[in-house]
């Protein structure tokens, strides 16, 4: 049960290409692999803490105001990480900008916390926690993986590719769609799966 | 019914006081980090390449480089001003900052002897939010444009963000602040429509027109701040 919690967010339910949420950060901060490694323990470090709380409060908590209970719960986690990345590195959250802040309005944070951590005891909602977050990072990973490497020609800042080579249209917005659509299908085409 | 405030009001009190012990806990820390990423971008302007420099080697590189200096308003030295004693005002419309001293308005400034440029703090509005940075001259004749930075912006990325860019600073590098003896400042077109041997005016960024057209009216405005100490010293 447990493992399942864990493993099906990584590949067969993927909060990104799946159930496609959390795309507005996922075509933003993949242009350089570092800072999509910065946003993926960003958010599954809320994601899953978030899960916890909120699965430790859920029989505390009235169910009228439960959406605000976890906002609260979500933007104080996320204030408190953009902070730390202020006052660690500063330049990489110069690069992040606006974009840790807005892991407040991710919607695989507030969806798991609702649909997930509501109902469910604190192990399992901290793997669920686990599992999304780090599912939302593969995607993220790989699609900044093709990014960096086609468009910078680095890896992490390493020089794989000349830079004559290298296309300006990974940098942009339309570069990440593209990656994005790639994997997308490149997943459906593998698992057969079909939308109703 | 009574619950749901004691829970709600708890819970706020709780989050509360845990950032604000957090945001205390690591001010130190931010200041440090903004104030070194002052002394970064100031070097930036004038040319020296900071990509690769330990935080000491920066701090080591300013000492060796740059030299505060006040002004009045009347473009004299005010030698025993120091920038730490002015308390800065924003103009919430403009986005001007005003340097006060008491009721007294400075003019702060950096000089550079071995890169012979003269550093100004420049601000303003861009599209969304207030940009801050520094604008470099020759020390001597006070019209070629030795460089500028942003150290803060709130603008798009991707779009007003390019402010910060190489591409988009270098090409200021070379221009001149006055033509035909007039502080004209540096004009900032459309995209793709500056004269390249005009050099009075340079590129503006794709998509972000109204960004460029703050960049160039800050820069008009805070440059003539100073015009008088150019005058005295040309």
């Amino acid at each position: 049960m447990n493992k399942q919690l864990f493993t099906d967010p990584l590949v067969d339910n993927n909060p990104i290409t799946r159930q496609v949420l959390g795309i507005c950060s996922a075509l933003a901060v993949t242009v350089k692999l570092e800072q999509a490694l910065v946003m993926t323990l960003a958010l599954t470090f809320v994601l899953t803490m978030s899960n916890v709380i909120v699965s430790l409060l859920r029989k505390y908590i009235p169910s009228s105001i439960r959406i605000i209970v976890q906002l609260t719960v979500i933007s104080t986690l996320v204030t408190l990480i953009d902070k730390t990345i202020a006052a660690y590195m500063y330049d990489l959250s110069k690069e992040l900008s606006v974009f840790i802040a807005l892991i407040v309005t991710n919607c695989i944070v507030m969806g798991r916390a609702d649909a997930f951590a509501m109902q469910n005891n604190v192990k399992n909602s901290f793997f669920d926690g686990l599992g999304n977050g780090l599912g939302y990072g593969i995607i993220l990973i790989l699609v900044a993986f093709f990014r960096e490497l086609f468009g910078f020609g680095t890896l992490l800042g390493y020089i794989i590719i000349p830079e004559e080579y290298n296309n300006g249209l990974m940098l942009l917005a339309p570069g990440a769609f593209i990656i994005l659509g790639l994997i997308i299908w490149a997943q459906r085409s593998l698992t057969t799966f079909v939308e109703e | 019914m009574r619950n749901k405030y004691i829970f709600i009001l708890s819970l706020t009190f709780v989050c509360s006081l845990l950032l604000a012990l957090f945001s205390e806990g690591l001010k130190p820390k931010t200041i440090f980090n903004k104030e070194l990423d002052k002394k970064k971008n100031i070097l930036e302007t004038i040319g020296i390449n900071i990509a690769m420099m330990s935080n000491d080697e920066i701090l080591s590189s300013f000492n060796e480089n740059i030299n505060e200096i006040t002004l009045d308003l009347n473009g004299n030295k005010a030698h025993d001003m120091q920038h730490s004693q002015l308390v800065a005002f924003e103009n919430n419309i403009t986005g001007e900052l005003k340097y006060m001293y008491g009721n007294i308005e400075y003019l702060p400034a950096f000089i550079s002897e071995p890169k012979n440029a003269l550093i100004i703090p420049i601000s303003g509005k861009g599209l969304w939010s207030s940009l801050y940075g520094y604008f470099a001259v020759d020390l001597t004749n006070f019209n070629t444009v030795k460089g500028i930075t942003f150290y803060q912006h709130g603008e798009t990325p991707g779009l007003g963000a390019e402010i910060t860019k190489d591409w988009f600073k270098s090409s200021f590098v070379g221009k001149e602040i006055y033509s035909n003896n007039v502080l004209n400042s540096i004009r900032v077109t459309k995209a793709g429509n500056a004269d390249k041997n005009n050099l009075n005016e340079v590129d503006g960024i794709s998509g972000a027109t109204i960004t460029g057209r703050g960049v160039e009216t800050l820069l008009k405005r805070d440059l003539n701040r100073y015009e008088v100490f150019f005058r005295k010293n040309k």
